[in-house]
């Protein structure tokens, strides 16, 4: 009973809002350039559903390929930075700096560099740029945060530098590294939303193209429908890496 | 008797904590048991690290006539890794020194078997109780057949039932290898009803502040701990230990 109730509410309070602006809408007369009401945002939805998909799906597309990318260049520098505590002195004030410093402001530059006829190339980079951080500072964190009396056990019975590794750091990190990709895998939607703005060309055709061109054409149904497109797409992946994750601990820890 | 290993005027010093033990020494006689109690941070665990060859002193001498994978070290926590199953624990000395798997899992399963932990080997340290991780931690210990075995306050985070369960096993299990046994408690009864031979420490930086060697049979008989040769060694410990912490203080 309880459990019904709580997956009720939220739904009752949501259509309580839409309500309320639907009505507030239509007995004020705003103009649906201005603000549309729910039910204009529905239809547009509906015309433009298969463009909202595929627009969908190539952001989605760029930013796990960002994720991906991040994973790979995260997790590896952050092993090799474990090995030697001076490289992780050298190392860290620039991938920090990197990680401070917005995405819009290198945005330009990126698509400088991979050229203005691919777009999508530069919102890849942009958005692992914007992933890279939480998976490699999960990863160096996890490699580093080893139960001291197991590295002992790993001394006393004279582990070898690659048994170390593959039997004792990597396992011992993974708890950090997925919820370094789960933080990330939210960050490279975000960073390729942005980039793509910044690229501010159609060539990528994701979503944030969509919700640029209906803006320059005053079509704002058409751009509400886009944000809820990008918006239902974010928490769709955030609930799958929250599943991901869940099963991950599960799974490492027997329970 | 033959000595096994020994700490010979050994000094720690750490860099932040300063002294952390010394001048100390001990003679550690191949199959005895010996109980190390002192007060708290008074470098107990340092020995034993020293004895375990896992730290070397800053000054002073240790000596080891045990080769690589004949000595075992219980910590305070049952320290098994999470990710795997409590044989793959067990198992995993034997691994780590290239034995291969099919062996080292039979011979982990049988170390499982000693500990009363038969049927326990598919499980992650998650799913057993404190004192079954603890047992899986001595299993894992006594599987390589080590020589010497350094027990650093193992039942510490035990209640008082599960203790003495595992101190009459620990006994009953040195009576089939007779590794030498080195115990560090700050229980001067756990310590009297384990050890043959008890070693005081003062506070830090430790020092030795007395022996006492107790008498009896090992595995101890039932109601030993209500004879007077129990209480007498009690006393004497005590005894030690009030000096050693007058001599720190």
């Amino acid at each position: 009973m309880n459990a019904l109730r709580d997956a009720v509410a939220p739904l009752l309070f949501v259509g309580f809002l839409l309500a309320v602006w639907e009505t507030a809408c239509r007995l004020n007369h705003v103009p649906e350039y201005f603000l549309p009401p729910p039910s204009a945002i529905a239809a547009a939805l509906a015309a433009n559903l298969g463009i909202l998909a595929s627009s969908g799906g190539r952001t989605l597309a760029m930013a796990m390929e960002a994720l991906a990318a991040a994973a790979l260049f995260g997790g590896g520098l952050a092993l090799i930075v474990t090995l030697s505590r001076t490289l992780e002195q050298a190392i860290r004030p620039l991938a920090t700096a990197l990680q401070v410093t917005p995405v819009v402001a290198i945005a330009p530059l990126v698509v400088i560099w991979m050229g203005v006829d691919h777009p999508d190339r530069a919102i890849i980079v942009l958005a692992a740029i914007v992933a890279f951080f939480p998976i490699f500072s999960g990863t160096v964190r996890g490699l580093t945060s080893v139960d001291p009396d197991l590295e002992r056990l790993f001394d006393l019975y004279g582990a070898r530098p690659v048994q170390r590794l593959f039997r004792l750091r990597l396992p011992s990190a993974l708890p950090f590294v997925i919820e370094g990709a789960k933080v990330a895998s939210g960050l490279s939607i975000i960073g390729a939303v942005v980039a793509e703005f910044v690229a501010g060309s159609g060539g990528a055709q994701g979503l944030a193209w969509r919700i640029l061109e209906a803006g320059n054409r005053l079509q704002t149904a058409k751009m509400f429908a886009a944000i809820m497109t990008l918006a239902l797409m974010a928490a769709g992946v955030h609930l799958m890496f929250q599943f991901l994750e869940q099963r991950g601990l599960k799974w490492w820890r027997g329970r | 008797m033959t000595s096994i290993a020994s700490l010979n005027s050994v000094e720690v010093d750490y860099p932040a904590r300063g002294r952390a033990l010394g001048p100390f020494s001990i003679n550690l006689a191949s199959g005895e048991i010996v109980a190390l109690v002192g007060p708290s941070g008074c470098g107990k665990s340092t020995a034993l690290r020293l004895l375990a060859g896992l730290e070397s002193p800053t000054r002073g001498e240790v000596q080891r006539t045990a080769a690589r994978g004949e000595t075992a070290v219980v910590f305070q926590a049952a320290t098994l890794a999470p990710w795997m199953s409590a044989s793959a624990n067990v198992a995993l000395p034997l691994e780590l020194a290239g034995v291969n798997r099919t062996e080292s899992r039979a011979r982990a399963r049988a170390a499982l078997a000693r500990v009363g932990l038969a049927g326990a080997e598919a499980a992650r340290p998650a799913q057993l109780s404190g004192g079954m991780a603890m047992r899986a931690s001595l299993a894992r210990a006594l599987v390589t057949e080590p020589k010497i075995l350094l027990l650093d306050e193992p039942f510490a985070a035990l209640d008082e039932i599960t203790r003495r369960a595992l101190a009459d096993d620990v006994l009953t299990l040195w009576t089939e290898t007779r590794p030498a046994i080195v115990f560090v408690t700050h229980n001067v009864e756990e310590a009297v009803y384990m050890a043959s031979r008890v070693v005081v420490m003062t506070g830090a930086p430790g020092r030795s502040a007395g022996e006492t060697s107790i008498e009896g049979p090992v595995p101890r008989p039932d109601g030993f701990r209500t004879t007077a040769l129990f209480r007498d060694a009690v006393e004497a410990v005590s005894a030690n230990l009030g000096r050693g912490m007058a001599a720190a203080a």
